[in-house]
């Protein structure tokens, strides 16, 4: 009862904090004439932002249809040798940084969304394997055990045990995934993809706060938007019997 | 009937065999049991008869068939198995873990429904309270009847069920082996059992199998094992005490005297009491005109009454039933000072008792002349 008490006296805590921060950095923002750029151009913010989605959208979706399979596949039996290396190799990859990344994604198929999107998919790829690997593999063996010892087959066993009790930590690498894509979908601009780096870029290179704040706040929102948008769905679909502290 | 032939298994890697040539049939309706000291590859005997475990040489046929002919899948999807470490589902309900085999084999839902409360009800867990619940919100004794249903789920006429008990405290346990037993002998299935508890092995097998590092000792029924033990090792698994283990083997009905001697409530206490001390008895079972227990009197009790019986008479508070085992009476015997328990019938009538004399002279040991408030006890029905 009074630890319950104590932690919603903590959460209106930050709330309040958090309420006099984002109004002193609205305040600060109207300083810098953020507000009124934002007035004055909402069609082309509307536009870059939705470009944005789309980059994100696309790019996070296909590195979760080629992640998660990956990420099965590396926990096969037949795999478990190979996994290591092939985990390390992916590691290493993941070091360069996302602008070479971007670059050399250019030098290969030119410029537009395409290579924005292949950029984006290659840097997004790795939390979602790495993560499903472990949640799959971090599974109970005992409860493999006790699914094959009543008849299930390799198919029944991955969808019925092993998926839904990786499931949390598999949508945690995808979210992981996905919000640090809204940060890189900015480099996109770079290639000529779009997106709100548009105004980003153009901010700095202007030396135009207002400017720049246009592209930044959006990308932060959206950010902090699908951050949220995951933890919803995660207790919608990741089965209650479940705890993680 | 499940049938082994010279199986051997050795884990890759290893050179002695977690397995020896272990011969044994068991037949159709009885459960065996397969019970050795940890290690000595019980655990592992078992998972090869629902091929968990690649057999290296030997057979093991099921029904006649040998089992490396049979689809694997559908073999284990018919052979209910619970395996030691419980293994539930975590992200499954109650209910789901239990409708895990009717889904496999395609049951529609309100068969699963009926077939989950029926279950439910079995091990005495009211449905409407843990249907729903998951796995973390059981403790552990309930979860291992929950890991027991669903290896019964689909009524399976052979079950492989290893330390199905194990989590549960021994009291509960004692409950679980009668509820189980009395299931057994309606339902009749073949049932494969491990434990290491030697006490369940007596009271749960028609044959107990024991083993030692992988090699089948001795193969037999309990009393069997009991009573010609083939070597010193066994002589030592089964204990010192093992004539004392001989009362969990027992039915009261087995041991106790019939017809004993008792007045009814409704006689005269001095005429009773006159009768007593002439037969030289201090004590005397009170039934009333159904032959029902009304309770005990004593010489006490009755001298300068006047009046019936029934006026001054001790109700009697603990019985056994004919069909329980004598450990039980004996344990009922011990705290109920008067050194004797009487056993009833489900509507309460006298079948017999049993004093510490007759519990003594089953474990054959000699016993004190003197011993027993109750001292001398007669047959021959109503005193007078
Ligand atoms: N998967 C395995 N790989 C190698 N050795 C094993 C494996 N499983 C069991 N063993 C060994 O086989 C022997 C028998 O084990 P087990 O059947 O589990 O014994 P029990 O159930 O009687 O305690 C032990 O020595 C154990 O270490
Ligand atoms: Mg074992």
């Amino acid at each position: 009862m009074s630890e319950k008490a104590e932690a919603s006296t903590a959460e209106r805590v930050w709330l309040s904090l958090g309420f006099l921060a984002a109004f002193a950095a609205g305040a600060y923002a109207e300083s810098l004439g953020f507000f009124a750029f934002a007035k004055n151009n909402p069609g082309d913010i509307w536009y870059l932002f939705k470009e944005h989605c789309y980059l994100v959208g696309v790019s996070s979706g296909i590195a979760i249809c080629i992640g998660v399979p990956t990420g099965i596949f590396l926990t096969r039996g037949y795999m478990r040798r190979y996994r290591d290396v092939i985990l390390n190799l992916l590691g290493v990859l993941q070091t360069v940084p996302s602008l070479a990344v971007v670059a050399i994604a250019m030098t290969y198929v030119g410029i537009g969304k395409t290579p924005a999107i292949v950029a984006l998919v290659v840097y997004g790829l790795l939390p979602i394997i790495r993560n499903s690997v472990a949640g799959l593999a971090g599974v109970d063996p005992v409860l493999l055990d006790a699914g094959r010892g009543m008849g299930m087959t390799p198919a029944q066993l991955l969808f019925r045990i092993e998926i839904p009790n990786a499931l949390y930590i598999i949508l945690t690498g995808i979210r992981t995934s996905t919000v640090i894509n809204v940060g890189t979908a900015a480099l996109s601009f770079l290639v000529g993809g779009g997106g709100l780096g548009d105004l980003i870029f153009t901010g700095i290179a202007l030396v135009d706060p207002a400017y720049m704040l246009a592209g930044a706040v959006p990308t932060a929102g959206l950010a902090i938007f699908i951050n949220w948008a995951f933890g919803q769905v995660e207790k919608l679909i990741v089965s209650p019997g479940l705890t993680y502290d | 009937m499940i049938e082994l032939e010279r199986v051997t298994k050795i884990f890759p890697g290893s050179e002695i065999p977690a397995v020896d040539s272990v011969s044994l049939t068991v037949p159709n309706g009885e459960i065996c049991i397969l019970i050795g000291s940890s290690g000595c590859g019980k655990t592992t005997l078992m998972r090869m008869m629902n091929r968990l475990e690649p057999i290296t040489s030997g057979t093991i046929k099921i029904d006649g068939e040998n089992i490396l002919q049979k689809d694997v899948i559908d073999l284990r999807r018919h052979v209910g198995y619970a395996i030691q470490q419980i293994g539930l589902f975590p992200h499954m309900t109650v209910y789901e873990n239990i409708a895990t085999v009717p889904k496999l084999l395609g049951w529609d839902k309100k068969r699963i429904d009926e077939r989950v409360d029926e279950l439910l009800e079995l091990v005495k867990m009211p449905a409407e309270t843990f249907r729903g619940r998951y796995p973390r919100e059981l403790s552990g004794g309930q979860a291992q009847r929950i890991g027991v249903l669903r290896s019964m789920a689909t009524d399976p006429p052979l079950m492989l069920m290893d330390e199905p008990f194990g989590a549960i405290d021994p009291i509960n346990r004692e409950t679980l082996q009668d509820e189980f037993l009395k299931i057994q002998a309606k339902l009749k299935k073949t049932i494969v059992f491990v434990t290491h508890d030697i006490h369940e092995a007596i009271k749960m097998g028609d044959k107990v199998a024991l083993l030692d590092a992988g090699r089948l000792i001795q193969y037999g029924t309990p009393e069997e094992l009991l009573t010609y033990p083939k070597n010193q090792f066994v002589k030592d698994f089964v204990g010192a005490d093992r004539s004392l283990k001989r009362l969990d083997l027992l039915k009261v009905k087995d041991a106790m005297l019939t017809d004993p001697v008792h007045c009814h409530a409704d006689q005269s206490s001095e005429k009773v009491l006159e009768q007593m001390l002439s037969d030289g008895l201090n004590y005397l079972l009170v039934l009333d005109e159904e032959d029902r227990i009304k309770g005990y009197v004593n010489v006490d009790m009755l001298r300068g009454h006047k009046g019936v019986v029934g006026d001054v008479v001790h109700p009697m508070t603990i019985t056994v039933g004919p069909d329980q085992n004598l450990k039980d009476a004996l344990s009922k015997m011990l705290s109920f000072d008067l050194g004797i328990v009487v056993a009833v019938d489900d509507d309460e009538k006298v079948q017999g008792i049993l004093n510490t004399r007759t519990m003594v002279s089953v474990v054959g040991e000699t016993y004190d002349e003197r011993g027993g408030h109750w001292g001398k006890i007669t047959t021959g029905g109503k005193i007078i």
